[in-house]
């Protein structure tokens, strides 16, 4: 990392293609990016804070919505503040996130399973005392 | 320098023509920068990192019940309070892009004036944790309550946690810049703040849906 080929004089010095620093256009655009992440992840913030306090919608579907609502949220965050996106120069970026959420998936849903299973077949406590 | 050199530098030290023609093999036209490269190396550490914290949240959702006839989160959690971090964290991550920007830019008003606003929000919401945490312990609903409690603290601990040590990493990077100015390999480290600090925001998406607001409802 501090190997002295990455040193690079603030002025007079050539820059490594795409990283001279970024002009107007380029400013403009990461901007609006991030302007456009920040909405969309307080509407539905908005949207998840009101339905957990709301008596308006059948209240058993809460739970789903407020699941659906925060993964529609992690989405706009790894495509507008993280930059995971389709392009081409991202592919092994979203072969790792693709892996790292089958793991995720797995540890989740299997001790959630598994735990499940063992509560059901447990002797139920009050039958046990009595 | 930033992109690796097609060929040159991978060899084994013998010289060229020992090699014999079977070491074609760099010879893409655009090898990737090491921007990229180094961006993929951390992402795969933050990707692990949210295997850890799902580790975490499975324990959670299975112990949230066992509260051991002690205090549930339908009795602990202040939901407005949580409204407040989330929207701390949110600006944050927000203005903590604003600095990735303005580092790239070498734009010393964006990049310092977007650190600090995220240091002074990163910092806000840790105050308001503490503050519900200590709330919790004074009122008999400490880790060792429930195992609830326990799952509880463990998870939202661990993101508090990271939350911390991203906060002085922060201020190791305003240091940074400060002190050797926008240099490549500092800007890399730049980006890998702003990384980790947006995948902390992800997992607090996570923590308030799960935790606090289908606690809350439970």
């Amino acid at each position: 990392m501090s190997s002295t080929d990455d040193y690079q004089p603030l002025r007079g010095a050539d820059h490594a293609p795409g990283d001279e620093p970024a002009h107007g256009r380029e400013i403009a655009e990461g901007l609006l990016g991030y302007l456009i992440g920040l909405g969309l992840a307080i509407l539905l913030t908005a949207v998840s804070f009101f339905i957990a306090g709301t008596f308006l919608v059948w209240r058993p579907s809460v739970p789903v919505a407020l699941v659906v609502l925060a993964i529609a949220q992690i989405g706009v965050h790894l495509v507008f503040f993280l930059h995971i996106t389709t392009g081409p120069d991202n592919v092994n970026n979203v072969l790792a996130l693709a892996f790292g959420v089958l793991i995720v998936m797995l540890v989740m849903v299997g001790s959630l399973w598994i735990m499940y299973n063992l509560n059901q077949n447990m002797t139920p406590m009050h039958m046990q005392m009595g | 320098m930033t992109a690796f050199q097609a060929g040159a530098g991978y060899g084994d030290g013998r010289p060229e023509e020992a090699r014999g023609p079977a070491v074609t093999v760099f010879d893409h036209a655009d090898p990737a920068s090491k921007r990229i490269i180094v961006g993929y190396g951390f992402w795969i550490f933050l990707l692990s990192d949210i295997v850890m914290f799902s580790a975490f949240f499975a324990t959670y959702a299975v112990l949230s019940g066992e509260t051991a006839g002690g205090p549930s989160g339908k009795d602990l959690f202040n939901l407005q309070n949580v409204a407040i971090e989330t929207v701390c964290l949110l600006l944050s991550s927000f203005t903590c892009g604003l600095a990735a920007i303005g580092a790239r830019a070498h734009n010393g008003l964006m990049y310092y004036g977007g650190m600090a606003a995220t240091c002074v929000l990163g910092l806000g919401f840790l105050a308001i944790e503490i503050h519900e945490f200590v709330g919790m312990i004074d009122q008999g609903a400490g880790p060792t309550r429930s195992a609830f409690l326990s799952a509880f603290f463990t998870l939202v601990g661990c993101h508090g946690l990271h939350v911390t040590l991203g906060t002085l990493w922060l201020l190791t990077m305003v240091a940074q810049v400060f002190a050797k100015g926008y240099r490549a390999d500092i800007l890399r480290r730049v980006l890998c703040f702003a990384l980790f600090w947006h995948t902390l925001d992800i997992i607090w998406v996570a923590i308030f849906t799960v935790v606090y607001l289908l606690g809350a409802g439970r």
